[in-house]
């Protein structure tokens, strides 16, 4: 390739673990002047974590970064900006209410000599600045007026008023028209002609084809391989992503299947913002008692969004028919959700599945409270009783059932989420990722015990964007694809590359 | 991972307000012999009792994540209602008909004013997202609009005896404010402590997203803590008008302020989801308590507000200690 003296930042071993979670093991990136490195691997896979880390939000454990050839070290992401370092994030970070300019210059503003703000010198460099890139818009309208493509301009704008040598980019297309990208593309090669190095990550790699020079193609927190872009072909880039080995993390037991206990036909769910536009479409399928229907799909494929349609989030844009037990059903609601027999365990466990400020117990009992309530008073023995049935049987491991839930471990609070499913008697669980940010013998037991829920008749519906869990546990596997449903495999038919190559959208072919 | 001792820590925690309850106690008998005396201990509960019994309201309306800023104005209300609808009746010249009210009819229908107040401000809060700021905000204003158009800016006073009592009358040597208040927080802590309500408030408080996903009717949940902080304020109007014989216009003034001091003095967290009812009897028995303390050492009352003023500052910065290093 191109001798050192290109070389703009440099990362060395870097590592960087979570509680639970290695997200970094002895991972290295260089960028080079004029060029572009696209940053690929599954969700999971460390990509984030790299990015965040060369623009300074996170610091490693260890390992190196060189910027220009000197070591530096960035304690927040002011001083990785300082350092010609600027990051364009997956969703934009602009204030709606400011003006292109003042967004341009937030945290830099020109001053005058008495220390107030020069909005006049900074709407001057602003338009300077949009005119290089081909941006008309007046620097003075607010950006809550432009397009989101627009604003995605500003936002690069706003990148290069640092002067930045390096632009990291996460996934910047995936609130794009066709039209913007190409803008976008365009920008890109210019800035490539500039000698501004980039890097980008994404999971569409029909975009790749115009802009990229290198790949660097990571799993589990490692360099999987790296290349040229050009040498690649698709099919070596899946093999990268996934190969890995399972280990006896498993456990799938095959068990003759029931009825069908959940039927979708034709499921589709409107864009919020954009009309006439789709995050959903025309998704059927069915999970019979006993059985795991996998859910298989990249960032944006749709996977939470159908699962939230099932359990009655976004009753009022949704078409298509629902059948649980064989019969229509019409759920508007949560509460109508596990009136059916339906229970969500969400991604987001924090956020979305657990009262952290609450004991073990009541998180627990929450969703089955009225059954140890007795003439309008929850009983405190039977809730005992109750919870700790469920908590033994599924080995849920805390200190006492007052503990509160945020003193647990990623893997008993899931354990907790799923117990307070279960407690409801639910006849389809749907889960979220339910194995994400946890350890590894916490995983073990979560499938151990889908395994032995499926063998009582439970029927499963398993949202996951780590292959080798959706490969181990589904005994089916349907794969979405940016809202639409790409494939449906069986458990024999079903195959890493398979599933990669119905997540992925249509763009670099076999070569 | 500061997990030395979670029991001591959170023991700790749930205590400081206790604690320096009796260090004041302590402070204050050394300092005033008139301080722990029976004559100024029921003193100090009769004093209280309103404030309490709007605060257990507040409490409820806070530990689900909201706020009320209407309560005050929601007492007046209540309570020149009842005394109007006692002394005058209710005139409805369409019909020709002058309504008249028995004591109890115009204390119930003091109360429905409070509860119908508390219900419309959960109702908007939910119905259209609104914040609950700027909700109740709306409502205080209302709320005291509409007072000065019942009472028409004068007082309403010669209510009788009966509707004295609940102020003034004593009953087996307790006064009747403080056994209403009494039974009113018995009955909200084993609401809040034992009843599904009680852990659903807790559950959309702490989070409301995760309450929605576990098929909690969110929506419920708030609107009832708004409509018992209403019909708790009611509760309240009727005390204050009983006990001056006289229904204020523009009573309660500034009694939410208080209101939400007494509450996260109690170590409720305004963010919702943390807190009880009895520790907001200790944060109104606090206030009491350094209200009277300052008055009998003589203290002007503008000095009360400004010692106030630094004790709920107080309070929210021992709060935060504890919930960032929990």
């Amino acid at each position: 390739m191109s001798d050192s003296n290109d070389i703009v930042l440099e990362a060395r071993n870097i590592t960087k673990a979570f509680p639970g979670v290695k997200a970094l093991d002895d991972v290295h990136l260089t960028l080079r002047r004029g060029r572009l490195t696209a940053l690929l691997g599954e969700n999971g896979a460390g990509k984030s974590t790299l990015m965040s880390i060369l623009a300074g939000a996170q610091s490693p454990d260890s390992g190196t970064l060189r910027v220009g050839g000197r070591e530096v070290r960035f304690a927040n992401p002011r001083e990785a900006r300082d350092a010609g370092i600027a990051m364009i994030h997956q969703e934009l970070s602009l204030v709606p209410i400011l003006t292109v300019a003042e967004n341009i210059y937030l945290g830099s503003e020109p001053l005058t000599r008495l220390g107030l703000l020069d909005s006049e010198a900074m709407n001057r460099q602003a338009v300077r600045l949009l005119k290089q890139l081909d941006l008309d818009v007046p620097p003075d309208a607010p950006v809550e007026t432009l397009r989101v493509g627009e604003q995605q301009v500003v936002e690069i704008a706003r990148a290069l008023s640092g002067q930045a040598r390096v632009i990291i980019m996460d996934e910047p297309t995936s609130a794009l028209s066709e039209h913007e990208i190409e803008v976008l593309q365009e920008l890109i090669l210019d800035l490539k002609r500039r000698g501004v190095a980039l890097a980008y990550a994404t999971h569409k790699l029909e975009e790749l084809d115009r802009i990229a020079d290198d790949a660097t193609v990571m799993r589990d927190g490692r360099v999987a391989g790296e290349a040229p872009f050009q040498d690649l072909t698709r099919e070596q880039i899946v093999r990268w992503m996934v190969g890995r080995d399972l280990g006896g993390l498993y456990a799938r037991t095959p068990t003759p299947l029931g009825d069908v206990a959940l039927r979708a036909t034709g499921v589709s769910l409107r864009h919020p913002e954009r009309s006439g536009d789709w995050l959903l479409r025309d998704i059927s399928f069915t999970v019979r008692h006993g059985e795991v229907l996998g859910i298989f799909g990249l960032m944006g494929a749709g996977r939470t969004e159908l699962l939230e349609v099932l359990f009655g989030l976004h009753p009022a844009a949704v078409s298509g028919e629902i059948q649980m037990g064989g019969r229509p059903v019409h759920i508007t609601s949560p509460a109508a959700a596990i009136a059916h027999g339906l229970a969500l365990a969400p991604e987001d466990r924090k956020r979305e599945g657990l009262m952290l400020e609450m004991s073990v117990a009541e998180n627990t009992s929450l969703a089955s409270l009225l059954q140890v309530t007795q003439f309008g008073w929850v009983c405190d023995r039977a809730e005992r009783q109750h919870v700790q049935r469920f908590l033994e049987r599924f080995r849920v491991k805390t200190p006492s059932l007052e503990r509160r839930i945020r003193d647990l471990s990623g893997g008993n609070q899931q354990k907790v989420i799923l117990v307070k499913w279960l407690a409801t008697r639910p006849a389809v669980l749907l889960l979220d990722e339910p194995t994400r940010g946890i350890d590894v013998n916490a995983k073990r037991e979560i499938y151990q015990l889908l395994d032995e829920l499926t063998a009582e008749g439970l029927a499963v519906v398993l949202v996951s964007s780590e292959l080798p869990e959706i490969l181990a546990m589904a005994d089916r596997v349907v794969v979405l694809c940016e809202g639409r449903q790409t494939a449906e495999l069986s458990r024999a038919e079903a195959s890493s590359e398979r599933l990669m190559q119905a997540a992925l959208p249509p763009g670099k072919e076999a070569a | 991972m500061n997990r030395t001792c979670p029991r001591g820590r959170q023991w700790l925690a749930r205590s400081q307000s206790l604690i320096a309850l009796a260090l004041m106690v302590l402070v204050m008998s050394l300092l005033s012999d008139k301080f722990l005396t029976p004559e100024n201990g029921w003193n100090i509960l009769r004093q209280i009792s309103v404030n309490l019994c709007l605060s257990i309201g507040m409490t409820l309306i806070i530990l689900s994540g909201g706020i009320d800023l209407s309560v005050g104005a929601i007492l007046a209300l209540a309570g020149a209602v009842a005394a109007g609808l006692l002394k005058h009746g209710l005139a409805l010249p369409r019909f020709d008909l002058l309504l008249q009210f028995t004591l109890f009819g115009a204390m119930l229908a003091g109360v429905l004013v409070g509860v119908a107040c508390g219900w419309f401000n959960g109702f908007v809060i939910t119905r259209f997202k609104l914040p609950p700021f700027v909700v109740t905000l709306g409502m205080f204003s209302i709320a005291r609009g509409l007072t000065m158009l019942w009472t028409g800016g004068f007082p309403i006073t010669g209510l009788g005896p009966g509707f004295g009592f609940l102020g003034t009358g004593i009953l087996l040597g307790v006064p009747m404010p403080v056994w209403i208040t009494a039974v009113l927080v018995a009955v909200f802590v084993l609401v809040t402590r034992k009843t599904p309500l009680g852990r659903y408030l807790y559950a959309v408080g702490g989070n409301e997203r995760a309450a929605l996903l576990t098929g909690l009717n969110v929506k419920r949940v708030k609107l009832l803590a708004y409509t018992l902080g209403g019909g708790l304020a009611g509760i309240a109007g009727l005390m204050v008008t009983a006990r001056l014989d006289s229904a204020q216009p523009n009573a309660g003034l500034g009694y939410e302020l208080d209101s939400i001091a007494a509450v996260v003095i109690g170590g409720t967290s305004l963010s919702g989801g943390r807190g009880s009812v009895l520790g907001t009897v200790l944060g109104c028995l606090i206030i009491g308590a350094l209200n009277n303390s300052l008055f009998l050492l003589n203290v002007s009352p503008f000095w009360q507000q400004v010692v106030k003023g630094f004790v709920i500052l107080a309070a929210v910065a021992i709060d935060k200690m504890h919930s960032r290093n929990p």
